[in-house]
């Protein structure tokens, strides 16, 4: 039988002075799990923006669970966005989009 | 139970306070909730008095710390002498064989720690673990060369770390693992830190006492035998006086 994929969404907070746009975010994401990982570790990650916010500077990032650890590490591991020292920072982490937003209003 | 959350390696530049403060505010808000900074051997209690009263100003508790060099095992003991019980925790950083030894075997020696960049003088091998395992030092790994090393550097890197903590695991020695930045946006949360340190292959469930339990232990068991009732392990003053 076909096992249902389990999903895990990132909460993230972007931390550097300037607001970068999503290319350059997503440029820095696939960047850094590919340099981590290679891109056969990158394609088993199955990532996907679902939202941005470019004032907030937050962002939502789907994931399979079983890569969680991957993504949080290739995350942790960015040092510069769009040219700029920055940091990505998890917030709350949900199995569904309507737990982050509990998280996120908590 | 929620965990508390320790970094033992914070540098910190003592003579900008702004830059300091704007450093401890943002690993507070970060989620620690214990931070040790490395003070000059020769600093005096009011410095670090200052400094620990800022720390718990941002809402943190401050362990003191003391990174010692030295070049042979003599001026090892020496400085074990000296420093002992005026700082609670020290870290030695070995840079030959002998001194790596000497660190291992010795129970006044809380961490132990290696060139980052300089590979053959790593000296964590087997022998090393074997003699730290049966004394009290602890494995210390910063992060921050996994952050601005990259290509074959930090490759190298990784693969040295993950050869480490395979024999510290073999011998159940603890490891902590901190961050050993001073720039503000090379902090990481305390999880983000354990996800970088599962790079080397850190077992699961080790990955979050790197960063809470082992380097508490650390703090805890030195500030008891810093403590003024303490005898031994085990056994303290509780009262004093003639009605005893």
């Amino acid at each position: 039988m076909l096992k249902r994929v389990k999903r895990r969404y990132l909460w993230l907070h972007l931390d550097l002075d300037c607001a970068p746009n999503q290319k350059d975010f997503m440029d820095a994401v696939w960047g850094a799990v590919t340099q981590l990982y290679g891109e056969h570790g990158a394609s088993l990650t199955s990532f996907a923006l679902i939202d941005y916010d470019i004032e907030g500077k937050t962002a939502i990032l789907r994931t399979s669970l079983v890569t969680l650890g991957v993504v949080r590490a290739a995350l942790a591991s960015i040092t510069c966005l769009a040219g700029k020292e920055a940091a990505v920072h998890v917030l709350a982490v949900s199995g569904t989009i309507k737990g982050l937003h509990k998280n996120l209003k908590a | 139970m929620k965990r508390t959350f320790a970094d033992l390696h914070l540098r910190l530049n003592g003579k900008d306070s702004a830059a300091t403060q704007l450093i401890l505010n943002k690993a507070e808000a970060l989620g620690y909730q214990l931070i040790s900074v490395p003070c000059q051997p020769e600093a005096r209690m009011e410095d670090i008095t200052k400094l620990k009263s800022v720390c718990n100003e941002a809402g943190m508790d401050f362990a003191s710390r003391v990174d010692l060099r030295p070049r042979t095992q003599n001026e090892l003991l020496s400085q074990l002498r000296k420093f002992r019980r005026k700082f609670e925790v020290i870290c030695v950083l070995c840079e030959n064989k002998d001194v790596a030894r000497q660190a291992a075997k010795d129970r006044r020696v809380d961490l132990v720690s290696f060139p980052l960049l300089d590979f053959r003088s790593r000296f964590f091998d087997r022998a090393e673990a074997e003699l730290a395992s049966s004394s009290l030092a602890t494995l210390e790994v910063d992060i921050k060369p996994l952050l601005v090393l990259e290509g074959p550097a930090r490759v190298r890197l990784l693969s040295c770390l993950r050869r480490e903590t395979l024999v510290a695991r073999d011998f159940h020695l603890p490891v902590v693992v901190s961050s050993g930045v001073s720039e503000m946006l090379l902090l990481r949360k305390p999880r983000e830190m354990a996800a970088l340190a599962s790079l080397f292959d850190f077992e699961e469930d080790a990955l979050l006492d790197a960063v809470s339990v082992n380097p508490l232990a650390i703090v805890r068991r030195n500030r008891e035998k810093l403590d003024r009732g303490f005898v031994a392990p085990g056994i303290r003053v509780i009262k004093e006086g003639d009605d005893c």
